[in-house]
């Protein structure tokens, strides 16, 4: 065997002081770093093995561990960085593509950040939610171009839509790709605060079968888990042509990870691979996406609305204005910060463009074309705050999906390595022993808790504009400023610069 | 500095509205002396008047009323109406020196009719082709601005106090048997007349007082029916919202009113099963016309007008009526101004409509 050349990326600290032996850590850390020797009643730690994921460091009862980044320094070099040079080191030894989890974490521009909301100031009073309603109920659907009226009377059938009781709805997380408990966390805190989660392409399984009035079912290129009764379970159907974390590709479940259950609900042998082509096979063109559209309404008796899912590319824009054409109630669109189970690194790190941009660009395409209001546009990838739902929704979106959020609300702590299925925190993982560490009540509670500091928080910023239904603020770009971005940034996002 | 249009300005206001719904014509006096008593509600930066049954010699004929920075503008315009409109008969609009009102504009009037073969070849409805002329005029002629374009109505605005620009038009030598008034408090001082409300389309006219927050969403939404709001103003928005809904879609008055100052989603939980499907409809359909923030709107048409407060009454706005006169207005004082004694006052809710409509009127 030839010289390893990776080096640790984390330093794990012991203090020996506080270490009371107690093992805890050994037992909690999937990825092995904790040992204890009996024979010299001693513990020890495998640095190379550690992924930050703080695991060991909150349930130390006595405080006991430090992690630290490790202080390996190579020679000072802006080109060649650490990260850069250890890549190489580990390609040249496996040979194959780099893989990762979660979203971009390259500094490239957060729009959201150079982005700023406006207030009301004396000309007209902002609006104290405490006192006055607020009200922040979102339809999502397709919506006619007008009313017809006939001797007073209603003629106009408005066609199916979701109902949200705040713009914000749990992405598209895969059972598979996520624990039946963090599905099942989501699902409930989707029920109780009134939203919807996405059950990815996962198919739903038997147990979340009573959450269909708060799912939409996703039909992706696997078609895993697709069948008549799934698709009349959810409340709309979204079929995914693309992810912001790895837009153009297709995804890969690995055999250990389908056990029973996630066989059963995917409808594939236990054990195999479970393969998502690229493209859908049968949608080599837009023509095609209407035929896959008008087939899911036809198999649904037009009773759910359709949504399309595609990764933010750099013709965005247009690609929206065909799907909406196509026959799409909704449109989303996930950012090239989108977060994902398992993505190959490069593709993560430099495909796709920034939701920022995508969403102001369809949104304006759409009003150019004047079927904006048809559709609705629901944006993804990477949504942090209440702040940035402000901001989507100024720029024109609709409602936001949260994936990476959602699941740090779960206890997430963003080490990035769901795709190695040891998630310490029993959300990106299958072991029934990980698992089972993510109580779904509580995980339940946690998520909600999260949907509702965000509404209070939507409904201050709200009211501090003088704003008192959330459709208002829609596409209100007036109510955003840009700091510190080019006159181009601001063409396309549509905004005028703080100042102006 | 950059002027309206260029720029968006907010601004508060003195509204104030008169209909003898009888169709008995009574001279511009009356509303003059109600909106004066609201002087320290507008700050001398704009004021104005729309008036209906003022040309009844006229009454086929849309009456154009133009401001013109140069003579230029109005050679290229008057050019631009002979392709497009027989003209009738056009003049000055008369006006009297008044000492508050400084650079006034070239003030024109032409009563016009559309040339039928223009109309054909256009597709058009005969409003519709006005509608896109005047449109056009606003976005693509430089120095002309079009104040009015309805039939037997006519919009007077000014750069002033509301009651010097009404001396300033001689408008007690008018008679018309609905009359709305504006005084402007903007927040900027651009000095352009053509900012000065009231805003008006066809026969539709807009006083307002308030600045709504959801402009931008109620602009870019109408703009997607084809609507260029080129003033950037609120009640430029306010007036294309109700000119789609009412004369493009066709709505019931009352649904087009529930639509810009809709109920709250809880208040819509408590109706019986019908009238919860025809509000979700509206709220779903029309959401982003929902208009948000403070404001109080007179919108005159021939037929008569509607008040109207947001849905929270973020504005004062007060209703009165003797006999068969309807007054609305900011403060009740400038009803009392010209009506002392009403058969009734009242403060309508937010959201709650005052609709005064002509004798035989069904809808505005």
């Amino acid at each position: 065997m030839t010289l390893s050349m990776n080096t640790p990326e984390f330093l794990v600290e012991r203090d020996l002081d506080r270490c009371i032996k107690c093992q805890v850590c050994v037992g909690q850390c999937a990825n092995e770093v904790h040992k204890y020797d009996k024979e010299t009643d001693s513990l020890s730690c495998d640095d190379l093995a550690c992924v930050g994921c703080h695991r060991c460091v909150t349930l130390c009862p006595t405080h006991a561990l430090t992690i630290k980044k490790f202080p390996l320094e190579f020679r000072e070099n802006a080109n060649w960085t650490a990260n850069t040079i250890n890549a190489i080191y580990k390609q040249a030894e496996s040979g194959g593509i780099l893989l990762t989890g979660m979203g971009n974490d390259k500094p490239y521009p957060i729009y959201w950040d150079h982005l700023l909301l406006n207030a009301s100031q004396v000309t007209n009073p902002s609006i104290d939610p405490l006192r006055e309603p607020m009200e922040v109920k979102t339809y999502l659907g397709r919506k006619p171009d007008k009313l017809d009226f006939s001797d007073g009377e209603l003629v106009t059938e408005i066609a199916p839509q979701v109902e949200l009781e705040l713009p914000i709805m749990f992405s598209a997380m895969s059972f598979g790709s996520i624990s039946l408990n963090a599905v099942k966390s989501l699902a409930a805190a989707a029920k109780e605060v009134g939203t919807m989660f996405n059950t990815g392409e996962g198919g739903l399984h038997q147990d979340l079968y009573s959450y269909g009035d708060n799912a939409i079912v996703q039909v992706a290129s696997g078609r895993f888990g697709v069948h008549p009764q799934y698709l009349d379970a959810g409340t709309a159907i979204e079929i995914k042509i693309g992810q912001g974390a790895k837009p153009g590709i297709g995804g890969h479940l690995p055999g250990e990870k389908v056990g029973k259950e996630v066989s059963e609900t995917r409808m594939i042998p236990e054990g195999s691979d479970a393969l998502s082509p690229a493209p859908h096979h049968d949608i080599y063109s837009i023509e095609d996406l209407r035929q896959l559209i008008y087939s899911l309404k036809e198999a649904t008796r037009y009773k759910k609305p359709v949504a399309v899912k595609i990764a933010a590319v750099h013709n965005v824009a247009a690609i929206a204005s065909g799907i909406a054409r196509a026959g799409a109630d909704i449109i989303t669109i996930d950012g090239f910060r989108g977060g994902t189970g398992a993505t190959p690194l490069r593709t993560r790190d430099n495909v796709g463009i920034p939701i920022e941009l995508a969403l102001a660009a369809v949104d304006s395409r759409l009003r150019n074309e004047s079927i904006r209001h048809q559709v609705s546009l629901v944006v993804a990838g990477s949504v942090r705050n209440s702040a940035d739902i402000m901001k989507a929704i100024a720029l024109g979106a609709d409602a936001v999906y949260i994936g990476s959020s959602a699941l740090l609300a779960l206890g997430c702590h963003m080490c990035q390595k769901c795709y190695t299925g040891k998630c310490n925190w029993g959300i990106a993982t299958q072991d029934p022993n990980l698992v089972k560490r993510l109580n779904p009540e509580i995980g339940a509670q946690r998520a909600a808790n999260l949907l509702r500091a965000w509404k209070h928080e939507i409904k201050e910023m709200l009211g501090g504009m003088g704003i008192n239904a959330i459709e208002s603020l829609r596409g209100n770009r007036l109510m955003l400023r840009g700091v510190g971005l080019s006159d181009r940034d601001l063409e396309i996002l549509g905004v005028k610069a703080a100042g102006e | 500095m950059l002027r309206e249009g260029q720029v968006r300005i907010p601004s508060g206001c003195a509204i104030s509205g008169i209909i003898n719904r009888k169709g008995n014509r009574f001279s511009g006096e009356k509303i003059i002396d109600s909106i004066a008593v609201m002087h320290d509600r507008s700050n001398g930066l704009g004021g104005g008047f729309a008036a209906y049954g003022i040309y009844p010699e006229y009454k086929d004929f849309y009456a154009f009323h133009m401001f013109y920075d140069n003579l230029r503008a109005k050679e290229d315009v008057e050019h631009f109406f002979n392709e497009h409109f027989s003209v009738e008969l056009s003049g000055i609009i008369p006006t009297r020196k008044v000492s508050s009102i400084k650079n006034a504009p070239i003030i024109w009037r032409y009563f016009m009719k559309p040339l039928p073969d223009k109309i054909r070849d256009s597709e058009l409805c005969e409003d519709e082709y006005v509608v896109q002329c005047v449109m056009k005029i606003n976005s693509k002629f430089s120095g002309a601005y079009v104040v009015s374009s309805g039939k037997n109505m006519g919009a007077f605005k000014a750069v002033g106090y509301p009651e010097d620009v009404g001396e300033f038009y001689k408008l007690e030598e008018y008679e018309g048997y609905t009359w709305t008034a504006h005084g402007r408090f903007p927040t900027n001082t651009p000095g352009w007349w053509g900012g000065a409300h009231p805003f008006t389309l066809l026969d539709w006219s807009v006083v307002h007082n308030g600045e709504i927050s959801s402009y931008d969403a109620n602009r870019r939404y109408v703009e997607m029916f084809g609507y260029d709001c080129s003033l950037q103003t609120d009640t430029e928005a306010i007036t294309y919202a109700f000119d789609l809904l009412l004369r493009k879609h066709g709505l019931p008055l009352d649904m087009a009113i529930q639509t810009v100052a809709a109920p709250f989603w809880d208040s819509i939980a408590h109706m019986d099963e019908k009238q919860q499907k025809v509000f979700k409809a509206l709220r779903i359909t029309y959401s982003s016309l929902l208009i948000n923030g403070p404001f109080s709107i007179i919108l005159g048409s021939k037929n008569g007008f509607v008040a109207l407060n947001d849905r929270i009454k973020l504005r004062a706005l007060v209703a009165a009526e003797d006999n068969e006169t309807l007054y609305v207005a900011s403060e009740e004082s400038a009803i009392r101004a010209v009506c002392p004694k009403p058969e009734r006052v009242w403060s309508p809710r937010g959201g709650e409509p005052v609709i005064g409509l002509l004798e035989g009127a069904d809808s505005i």
